[in-house]
């Protein structure tokens, strides 16, 4: 094992789980508001939130692009710089991991196409119909990651067999506690992500003046009536967590609460269990990721509670403009405590890939320090350059306003039907 | 079922190299099929409504291939490091130009987003060549280097090209017809995308022939689990893109979306 590598493949790994993280958070709450809107929009036909449909549709497909990108290249990092932990674990984990792109990403996809290009082709029930499948399959691919994940986490139903693992117990594996609470706590977090962000831009609009007064008045009011219930909720799952997590990953409860007397005794009994090394995360990122979590969820829940009580005063929704203001801010606070949560998930697992089984150090793939470096630099900067186009792309969007969606766009305006001539 | 799993990998494999190899074939040629930005946009919507659908059929190989042969998974990705990162990088690359090349207007945002699709496909077909040369020759633990080995990749990245050709002579209408349509002479459109879909189809399955890949399957209660998903699921999978086909089955003259 080169250090040097090691250290190149964990930060590759970290940079593209974050970035992935970040802007699937916001397609998986802004799918399921999309869906929602567009059912309301299918069964009463009206116009505005048919409109509604199209514009924050518009700026989910957008979004979408770092998400798949991303997703694509951490499928393949297991191999690449993680053939350890296939090699090891392969047999369970991957299995989540084939479950993932055959039950989620590969339909998620094809309907995507469907939905985006089938526009005005498709029946409107249909075209509902694929809407929801969409955001269902993303829900499904959240679901089978967190398979994969919650087995790093917390290992079960798997036996050791020589040197990999054998899975023993699928029923375990699939209702593993480090897989259905944080299910539960990302959807949660995911809809907080897109209400503020559907809040935000809103109240930047009726902040403007702009002409859209009705349609951005009614945005607004769906961002914040979805955010207080699903803050709450988020926090409540979140918070079923801690028992769990204590049993199962001691030291990283630990580590949040700097507990140094119990930190030393976890210490003692992994080196008396496993050998002589350090078993301990890095405890200021550890409790660094769930202060900032807490506390930023504190900041939104007092600004989501005063502004569930404001939306009901049209007046208010209408002018009020320090309002407005606050919640352009708040934009991106539901991202920094989704990226904090994250944080203190991963680091408190380390140095662990598998908890008590296999060591990160142990997983990495037997890669020169060179490969990995050119590897990390090509991709830092891709989804660098990716990520501020694909924000740069989003605000201008956001900022043009519901006449200027391409989405959805009726054929009438740009394209007459073309002839069906031949076809294959 | 080992042999099931084996076959479904296979099954995967060849959908996508016959459907995603002829999106990116289609890619490397925009630059021949549209003249000039607005007929290059029209080129795209071709392989507008497929190509995420198309690119998945590579994902769920990957994913059969971690989930029934992880360790081949891991040994053969980590052994040719660099060329799935330079595969990778081309994938993102034309992806994000197809994607975000409709959302903004002017003429410096459609040349880079042109550019990034057309780079990025000659990337990614360049890769698969690269691969496949290494593969083929059975050297799975190194990229393979060498005038031979070049001369094999650039060999499999121009079938992409007449591959991707001979689809967008099926797609297309008008003057852009025309100009894919040369290829095929007199022999016709289908034809011809029939002859490079079964050397598309021949090249992966000597690949498969290659690899170790009843050695390394996966351990006997995953199959047990992964396998009947599989046979269950495939059908769906197949009908759900079909849909995608049939409806979008008209030739375009016209822009899309993207």
């Amino acid at each position: 094992m080169n250090a040097e590598t090691l250290e190149l493949a964990r930060l590759q790994f970290a940079l593209t789980a974050g970035a992935h993280f970040l802007f699937v958070a916001l397609t998986l709450g802004l799918a399921t508001i999309v869906a929602c809107i567009q059912t309301r929009a299918t069964f009463s036909r009206s116009e505005v939130h048919a409109r509604m449909t199209r514009f924050w549709g518009q700026l989910y497909v957008i979004n979408y692009a770092v998400g798949i990108v991303t997703g694509l290249v951490m499928e393949f990092q297991f191999g690449m710089s993680w053939s350890g932990l296939t090699h090891f674990a392969g047999n369970v984990f991957g299995a989540s991991l084939a479950m993932e792109t055959l039950v989620a990403f590969f339909i998620e996809s094809t309907f995507l196409g469907l939905w985006i290009f089938g526009w005005h082709r498709l029946n409107r029930w249909a075209h509902l119909a694929l809407i929801w499948i969409v955001t269902l399959t993303a829900y499904a691919s959240a679901y089978w990651i967190l398979v994969s994940n919650g087995f790093l986490q917390n290992p079960v139903g798997y036996r050791v067999d020589g040197d990999t693992l054998v899975l023993t117990d699928l029923g375990a594996l699939l209702t593993n506690h480090s897989t259905i609470l944080p299910f539960w706590h990302i959807l949660g977090g995911a809809l907080v992500t897109a209400s503020f962000f559907m809040a935000g831009i809103s109240a930047f609009h009726l902040f403007r003046r702009t002409p859209e007064q009705e349609f951005f008045r009614r945005s607004l009011r769906i961002g914040v009536a979805t955010s207080l219930p699903a803050l709450m909720f988020t926090a409540s799952v979140g918070g079923f967590q801690f028992g769990p997590t204590g049993e199962s990953q001691p030291m990283k409860i630990a580590a949040y609460t700097r507990d140094h007397a119990e930190m030393d005794r976890l210490q003692a009994e992994m080196v008396a269990q496993f050998g002589p090394g350090d078993y301990l995360p890095p405890v200021a990122w550890v409790q660094g990721g769930a202060i900032t979590m807490l506390g930023v969820f504190g900041l939104m829940l007092m600004l989501s509670g005063a502004s569930f009580l404001l939306m009901w005063f049209r007046p208010v929704v209408l002018r009020f403009r320090l309002w407005h203001l606050l919640l352009i801010a708040a934009i991106p606070m539901p991202f920094i405590a989704m990226i904090a949560g994250w944080v203190f998930r991963e680091m408190g697992r380390q140095p662990w890939v598998v908890t008590g089984l296999l060591r990160v150090e142990d997983a990495v793939s037997p890669v020169s320090s060179g490969a990995m470096l050119a590897s990390l630099i090509t991709f830092s900067v891709l989804f660098g350059v990716l990520i501020l186009v694909n924000y740069w792309l989003l605000a201008r969007q956001a900022a043009r306003g519901p006449d200027e969606v391409a989405l959805g766009r009726p054929e009438a305006e740009t394209r007459p039907e073309p002839a069906p001539t031949a076809t294959f | 079922m080992e042999i099931i799993a084996i076959a479904a990998l296979g099954f995967f494999a060849v959908g996508y190299f016959i459907l995603g190899g002829a999106d990116i074939g289609v890619g490397m040629l925009l630059p021949f099929l549209g003249r000039d930005a607005a007929e290059r946009r029209v080129g795209i919507a071709a392989i507008a409504p497929f190509f995420l659908g198309n690119e998945v059929w590579l994902v769920a190989t990957a994913g059969i291939l971690i989930g029934g042969f992880p360790i081949l998974e891991g040994a053969l990705l980590s052994s040719l490091f660099p060329v799935f990162v330079a595969l990778l990088a081309g994938w993102v690359i034309r992806d994000m130009g197809l994607w975000l090349r409709g959302r903004e207007t002017g003429r410096v945002w459609w040349a880079l987003c042109d550019g990034a699709i057309v780079g990025g496909s000659w990337t990614i077909a360049l890769s698969w060549g690269w691969t496949f040369a290494g593969l083929l020759a059975g050297i799975t633990d190194r990229p393979v280097a060498g005038a031979g080995a070049m001369l094999a990749a650039v060999g499999i990245a121009a079938l992409f090209a007449l591959h991707g050709l001979a689809f967008a002579a099926l797609r297309l209408a008008g003057t852009q017809r025309e100009r894919a349509r040369r290829l095929s002479g007199e022999s016709g459109e289908v034809r011809t995308f029939v002859l490079t879909s079964a050397a598309m189809t021949v090249a992966v399955l000597a690949v498969g022939w290659r690899l170790p890949l009843a050695e390394s399957a996966a351990d006997a209660a995953t199959l047990a689990f992964l396998v009947p998903v599989l046979l269950v699921l495939t059908p769906l999978l197949v009908g759900a893109q079909a849909w995608v086909w049939w409806l979008f089955r008209h030739r375009v003259d016209r822009p899309s979306y993207l």
